[in-house]
């Protein structure tokens, strides 16, 4: 190891500790900005020092390489809606994946040249040079990891931007045994790569299947359950760079990806301890098991409010405090801006706004605190399900936007229900709730809501803009 | 064919333990993240998942043959999107956060 070899691996050290003081730093709503820049910059430094390796002998794809991707990531960065978040994290994290792929790739490429041309000097050795075996694993795992984590990012992308194909999972027979089968087949895949060092098939044939299998693995998932999927396949990402690292034996490779596999799991855990569900469940696609023992008519029929927009009015008229209660039809609908202008028109009313935000509601974790950050809602009005749950007692007015499971009061009541046990919004104790939904149709748990039917709740049908719409022209009318 | 460095079972056992305690680091850094934060955290982690850029960089600039060649500057520019534009948009979302105060 020369002097400059130390420098390096001391400069890596650095960007490691940059990388966890990211992490540290964006669990805390003060230090996150600051947070994500040492992140960058520990970024920065791996690259620069890495520049200075020996073993890099050409820079000119290199610096074609680094120009064109800085050119896509910044483009895609500065040009996305807000709304379009999730698919682009679920882009990049594709990305990520496969650049693990390809990096595994070309060095078990390399390594099976070596070990061919050491056979082919002296045929009489029965075995690859030492260490070939741990590299060889390494790579295969990187390549697994990283092709699962790009072929499920993308059906992920392709589900979140709701692209017409995939809004419906495929349906195809046998799925539990057609992804044991592929399963096998990485076994088998493995053992053979390892008996045959020399052979570099193995691994394009493993990446393959392993792309089949990402495929198979986020199909059947449906839509209130892409926080979880997008959570893990963060975690996913971070592995297969892990992996990447034991190939290159690079200490920064392993600790940021273990450190992004570590946090990546962690979000998993909390989205689905707030649906109440386990991680095998959302990953095999299975509802708990358990039906509703009411049919739509039974909950809904000669029961159901409908209300419109002068009617909600009145309602604010002699209201004190409103509870905003969004979900993903919010996003869908594009809404945000509409409800910042309504809680303007409420609070020139000297009316009490606060938003109820529940942990899944979205399509990824944290989605509607960054939709109604976006329309410049101050983030001390959203309030954490456990802390606003107490004082749907003391609320006038509940407005429901686009939410349906995570404000179903069978989750309460029945312990059937597959969504039984589910941490809720207790809306129906406030005094009145009001909810803007386009139909009775059932929300991802396709089970009727009994809120829906009960005395003190109004459907006001509509698309959320426009019902928001309505409603401010008839405040601002009445005012 | 360039030589290439093979993994002794000294580095692979060091490589191990730098493993298993980063891990652990990074389940004890992250234990309480107020709602608000999961996106920028996810995303923030997101972009340093970028890092296999290092290794791609080695794979792009070891003049390994031509095939070799092409998989790590393809690495390179994916790994390039992953790091600037996670970064890059995780600085947009915490900057919405940020303005009204």
């Amino acid at each position: 190891m020369d002097t400059k070899d130390i420098i390096i691996s001391l400069a890596y050290l650095v960007s490691a500790i940059l990388f966890i003081l990211c992490l540290k730093g964006l669990t805390k709503p003060r230090t996150a900005v600051r947070g994500n820049l040492f992140g960058a910059l520990g970024m920065f430094v791996a690259v620069v020092v890495t520049l200075f390796n020996n073993n890099i002998l050409g820079y000119g794809e290199i610096i074609f390489g680094l120009a064109v991707g800085a050119g896509i990531g910044a483009f895609l960065a500065v040009k996305i809606e807000m709304t379009a978040m999730p698919q682009m994290v679920a882009l990049f994290n594709g990305f990520g994946g496969l650049a693990s792929v390809l990096v595994a790739g070309a060095e078990l490429l390399v390594l099976s040249g070596t070990v061919q041309e050491a056979f082919a000097k002296n045929p009489k050795i029965a075995t690859a040079p030492e260490g070939t075996t741990a590299m060889l694993i390494a790579g295969l795992l990187a390549g697994l990891i990283g092709a699962v984590t790009f072929s499920g990012s993308l059906i992920a992308f392709a589900k979140l931007q709701e692209i017409k194909a995939f809004k419906k999972p495929f349906d195809y027979p046998m799925k539990q045994a057609i992804n044991g089968a592929l399963a096998l087949i990485v076994f088998g895949l493995f053992v053979l790569a390892v008996s045959s060092p020399g052979s570099f098939w193995p691994y394009m044939l493993l990446t393959i299947v392993a792309l089949v299998l990402g495929v198979t693995l986020v199909n059947p998932i449906g839509g209130a359950d892409m926080p979880v999927v997008i959570a893990l396949l963060n975690s996913y990402s971070g592995l297969a760079a892990a992996a990447t690292g034991f190939v290159l034996n690079n200490s920064v490779l392993i600790i940021a990806g273990s450190l992004v596999g570590a946090s990546g799991i962690i979000l998993t855990q909390i989205m689905c301890k707030a649906m109440n569900r386990s991680l095998t469940h959302v990953l095999f696609g299975v509802m708990e098991a358990g039906e509703s023992s009411m049919t739509d008519d039974e909950v809904y029929a000669g029961k159901v409010k409908s209300t419109s927009g002068d009617e909600v009015a009145m309602l604010f008229d002699s209201a004190q405090r409103v509870v905003i209660v969004p979900g993903y039809g919010l996003a869908v609908a594009q809404a945000q801006h509409a409800v910042r202008d309504l809680t303007n028109v409420l609070e020139s009313m000297d009316i009490e706004v606060e938003f109820a935000i529940h942990p899944v509601a979205g399509r990824m974790p944290g989605h509607m605190n960054v939709l109604l950050a976006e329309a410049e809602i101050p983030y001390e009005q959203l309030k954490e399900m456990d802390v606003i749950n107490p004082s749907f007692a003391q609320t006038d007015v509940t407005l429901v936007i686009g939410a349906n499971d995570v404000v179903n009061p069978v989750a309460r009541t029945d312990p059937n229900s597959p969504i039984a046990g589910m941490p809720i919004l207790d809306v129906d104790k406030s005094r009145t709730v009001v909810v803007i939904k386009r139909s009775l149709s059932p929300g991802f748990a396709g089970i009727p809501n009994p809120l829906f039917a009960a005395d003190n709740c109004l459907m006001f049908f509509g698309d959320g803009k426009k019902a928001l719409l309505d409603l401010i022209a008839a405040l601002k009318e009445s005012m | 064919m360039g030589l290439l460095a093979v993994i002794t079972a000294g580095e692979l056992l060091a490589g191990i333990t730098v493993f298993v305690l980063a891990v652990f680091v990074g389940f004890e850094i992250i234990t309480k993240i107020p709602p608000t934060l999961h996106t920028p955290l996810m995303s923030g982690s997101n972009a340093i998942s970028g890092i296999t850029l290092v290794g791609a960089l080695l794979s792009a600039g070891a003049d390994h043959g031509f095939l070799a060649t092409t998989l790590g500057t393809a690495a390179v520019i994916m790994a390039t999107v992953n790091a600037v534009g996670g970064f890059l948009v995780t600085n947009r979302m915490l900057e919405m956060f940020r303005k009204k105060k």
